[in-house]
């Protein structure tokens, strides 16, 4: 199995480099074909009052007077040397930016994730349990409703009603604006809103196949043998019923990756959080490429990697399948 | 209802959830008393000096060789004296009591290093065109700075409000000046700490601990100045008005140089017709612009530069009410005659013109809006185009377009490059490409003019003659309008520019005290 696994991780990184230069091939055709300037981006209110004689200097010393394919082959060699260039709009190195802002994004990625995954199995579960009860019925409705509403749309209500209506919660940033250090009770107060809005734009799916693979497995022999033997409804729920449904939840959960990537964009703008989805859209904003394209390959670095351990967790739990790369 | 209260059940649930996990407070917040938190729209793109922040004064972490009175008369900062002229060569001489937040005395190095920093071309400073008169900078002794100029430039030392950087620091390394506020740390889109300098030499401020926070939506900001998490803020005239006459609250209007206007392209056969522009000027109603789209925190402009500045010409104005009467006149005059359609044409020529305005700009829409419906009255069609900066740069020359600039400093900021000829359809500059010789020479008379009363003539003639071609049809003179909590005596309102990133009514944070 060890060697499967290993065959396995290494097909799908031999596909990830072509991937990722396809990526920077796409993203460099777009950004070429983009009609806004770089650099009255970068002068921002400025640009009105500089000399046009000034705004070609820049546009010089950043190289965008080269032919597109020498532009694309230098930032390619910089890239593969480990030099992301500067971010325009903000003035400083490509790796410092993401650096400082990446645990940010991380932190209220993966407490959503957590939360994500403990809500939709119980809810879930609780639906299944109390299959076409009233309480089902709001449970799936809810799911479904919520799979269809925008996430923006989610965070600016739920904002509206516990910030601006109850004032229970703060309505956005990292700390309280007349906070000056950071301290944790602090963040992890401004980080609920977030984090539950995240967690709960991406449940409904999961919640929905949780409870409709459990629903499947209750009719199963097993269940109806364990029942028979008069054991606890919990413990048959549980230990019996829960475990084998939960298999293919794996690969769902690699899956919504790209989803939760696309959340993370919504949610961080929306709540201010300083983190790197919120600046992928003031690079874009801002046509700053050097930033956009450091955070676009970490966002498909990030698909990559989280379909790799949903599908390498796969392996380990099911022997029987067979993955691209494992014959 | 139902399903809209249903989707909130898991959603109370999950907030529960959350909220057990955590021992966080749930209280609202509240600012600990020596701590000012200033709401800001927007944030700045870098905090050094070099790379463009706050050229013409008003950082709270800088201080340039001079600095400027809420009269905006010039006074010594860093430098000693107001320094001497002599034509092509400025010297200034420097406190001695003056070191940096680091601890290192300032010396003529750092001024040195700051000006040639600026004018780097690798550094890719957008104000560099700015500081182009300059020739050299250079450091006889270490309390002396002699710049040197290309040509003779009046303006000189209106630039020298440029904050001073210490030497040999990385561009984007945490900013050190001399300011009256020490760096403490800076959250991007968020907020910037700052704290009182201690040792400042001008005295150290009352205020001890700052948070400039950033919000660039309106409403927000006026939220979060009515719950009480800033202590000020800067709002669009409509969003204050909620505050007037509040208890503990104070709402000032500040006059400003930041104008809107017409730039008409004088290439073409309507817009380039000077009855047509004069008409379109005559029917304007300033002063409804004023009271319906500026709520009244505005005033009617006629020119340039702005009123209440030492520059403006009183001889320059208009009526703030339309003239539709004489606008006819002029028109019918000049031979455009009313059409089948309501529109004027001349030769064959129907009186339309194209407006354009940055799309995302309510205000610039707004005041589009009132120009097409005021000149409609007296027969000339103006179309609307909202469109992207980008797309609206290259129809300059062809379209008319909103635009607004107005520093109060000296008449020769941006007033040169807009109408000079040589500068004609370079960008943003002169767009319109108007050409008047006259002009052309009263600009360069102005700009190397040292003797003030003289320069004051010259500019008064400047004014008179663009209002006499009619160039622009400006509109409206912009008020800015903050709120501001608590009783503060040393708030010191001066007529601020059409940039905000010196500070305006925040200028002179370091000044004020609580009012006791």
């Amino acid at each position: 199995m060890t060697r499967a696994l290993a065959r396995m991780v290494l097909w799908r990184l031999a596909f990830t480099v072509p991937l990722l230069f396809a990526v920077t091939l796409g993203m460099f055709a777009l950004a070429k074909a983009s009609p806004f300037d770089p650099v009255r981006q970068y002068l921002g209110d400025r640009a009105v009052v500089t000399s046009p004689e000034v705004m070609a200097q820049i546009r010089a010393n950043w190289g965008l007077d080269r032919p597109v394919a020498e532009q694309y082959l230098t930032w390619l060699g910089n890239l593969v040397q480990g030099d992301l260039g500067d971010s325009r709009s903000m003035h400083r190195p490509v790796a410092e930016v993401i650096g400082e802002r990446l645990g940010w994004t991380l932190l209220a990625v993966s407490c959503a994730l957590v939360l994500m995954l403990v809500v939709s199995l119980a809810v879930g579960a609780l639906a299944a349990w109390r299959h076409d009860s009233w309480l089902d019925r709001a449970i799936t409705g809810s799911a479904y409703a919520n799979e269809a509403a925008p996430v923006f749309w989610t965070a600016l209500i739920v904002m509206w009603v516990f910030a601006v209506k109850l004032q229970w919660l703060p309505p956005g940033g990292l700390t309280d604006p007349a906070a000056t250090t950071l301290e944790a009770g602090d963040v992890l107060h401004h980080m609920i809103l977030p984090v539950a809005v995240l967690a709960f734009s991406q449940s409904s799916w999961l919640l929905l196949f949780v409870r409709e693979s459990l629903i499947t497995t209750l009719r199963e022999d097993f269940v109806l043998g364990a029942r028979a033997r008069g054991l606890r409804e919990r413990t048959v729920i549980v230990r019996h019923a829960l475990r084998s449904a939960l298999l293919p939840f794996v690969t769902l959960l690699g899956a919504r990756i790209p989803e939760l990537v696309t959340g993370a964009i919504l949610v961080e703008t929306v709540f201010s959080w300083p983190g790197v989805a919120s600046a992928s859209v003031q690079a874009a904003l801002a046509a700053d490429f050097p930033l956009l394209a450091a955070l676009t390959l970490l966002a498909t670095l990030a698909v990559v990697v989280g379909n790799l351990l949903a599908d390498g967790a796969y392996v380990i739990a099911d022997p029987r399948v067979r993955v691209l790369g494992v014959s | 209802m139902t399903p809209f209260r249903a989707r909130f059940a898991p959603l109370v649930l999950i907030s529960a959830l959350a909220l057990t996990g955590c021992s966080a407070p749930t209280a609202t917040p509240s600012s600990p008393d020596d701590t000012f938190v200033l709401g800001i729209s927007s944030e700045p793109d870098t905090l050094n000096p070099v790379l463009g922040y706050a050229p013409d004064g008003g950082s709270l972490l800088f201080d340039g060789l001079l600095g400027r009175d809420a009269d905006l008369s010039l006074r010594p900062a860093l430098a000693d004296k107001l320094p001497e002229t002599d034509g092509t060569t400025v010297t200034f001489t420097l406190r001695k009591d003056v070191t940096f937040h680091d601890g290192t005395p300032l010396t003529s190095e750092d001024v040195v290093h700051t000006y040639k920093a600026v004018l780097d071309e690798k550094n890719n400073s957008g104000i560099r065109g700015d500081f182009a008169a300059i020739e050299s900078v250079e450091a006889p002794d270490p309390a002396t700075v002699v710049f040197r100029l290309k040509y003779p430039y009046a303006a000189i030392l209106q630039r020298a409000t440029l904050g001073i950087v210490p030497v040999g620091r990385a561009l984007d390394a945490e900013p050190v000046g001399t300011g009256p506020y020490t760096f403490v740390s800076r959250t991007p889109g968020d907020k910037l700490v700052l704290k009182a300098n201690p040792s400042y030499w001008g005295g150290a401020p009352a205020i001890r601990q700052l948070v400039v926070a950033y919000a660039g939506d309106d409403n927000v900001r006026a939220t979060r100045m009515a719950a009480g998490e800033f202590d000020a803020t800067v709002l669009p005239p409509k969003a204050a008005a909620r505050f007037e006459n509040r208890q503990g609250l104070t709402v000032h209007k500040v006059q400003s140089a930041d104008y809107r206007g017409v730039m008409f392209p004088f290439g073409q056969p309507v817009t380039g017709d000077l009855a047509i522009r004069k008409a379109v000027n005559l029917a304007l109603d300033r002063q409804a612009m004023v009271d319906t789209i500026l709520a009244g925190a505005g005033e009617p402009a006629f020119g340039p530069i702005a009123p209440g500045t030492t520059w403006h010409n009183p001889a320059v104005a208009g009526s703030a009410t339309p003239d539709q009467a004489q606008a006819t006149r002029l028109l019918d005059e000049a031979g455009w005659h009313v059409g089948d359609d309501g529109v004027r044409a001349k030769d064959g020529t129907r009186a339309s013109f194209t407006l354009m305005y940055p799309a995302g700009d309510a205000l610039r829409k707004d005041l589009a809006l009132a120009v097409a419906s005021d000149v409609k009255k007296i027969g000339v069609d103006v179309r609307l185009a909202g469109l992207d900066w980008d797309a609206i740069e290259p129809r300059m020359s062809k379209d008319a377009l909103v635009m607004g600039y107005g520093a109060p400093f000296d008449p020769d900021y941006t007033n040169y490059e807009l109408f000079h000829s040589a500068f004609a359809g370079q960008g943003f500059f002169n767009p319109g490409h108007y050409k008047a010789p006259e002009v052309d020479a009263l600009l360069d008379e102005g700009r190397e003019e040292p003797d003030p009363v003289v320069r004051k003539r010259t500019y008064d003639a400047f004014q008179q003659r663009i209002s006499d071609d009619a160039a622009w049809a400006y509109l409206v003179y912009l008020k800015h309008v903050y709120v501001v909590r608590g009783e503060w005596s040393g708030i010191a309102p001066s007529v601020e520019p059409h940039a905000h990133d010196t500070g305006g009514l925040f200028r002179n944070l370091a000044e004020w005290k609580p009012a006791s």
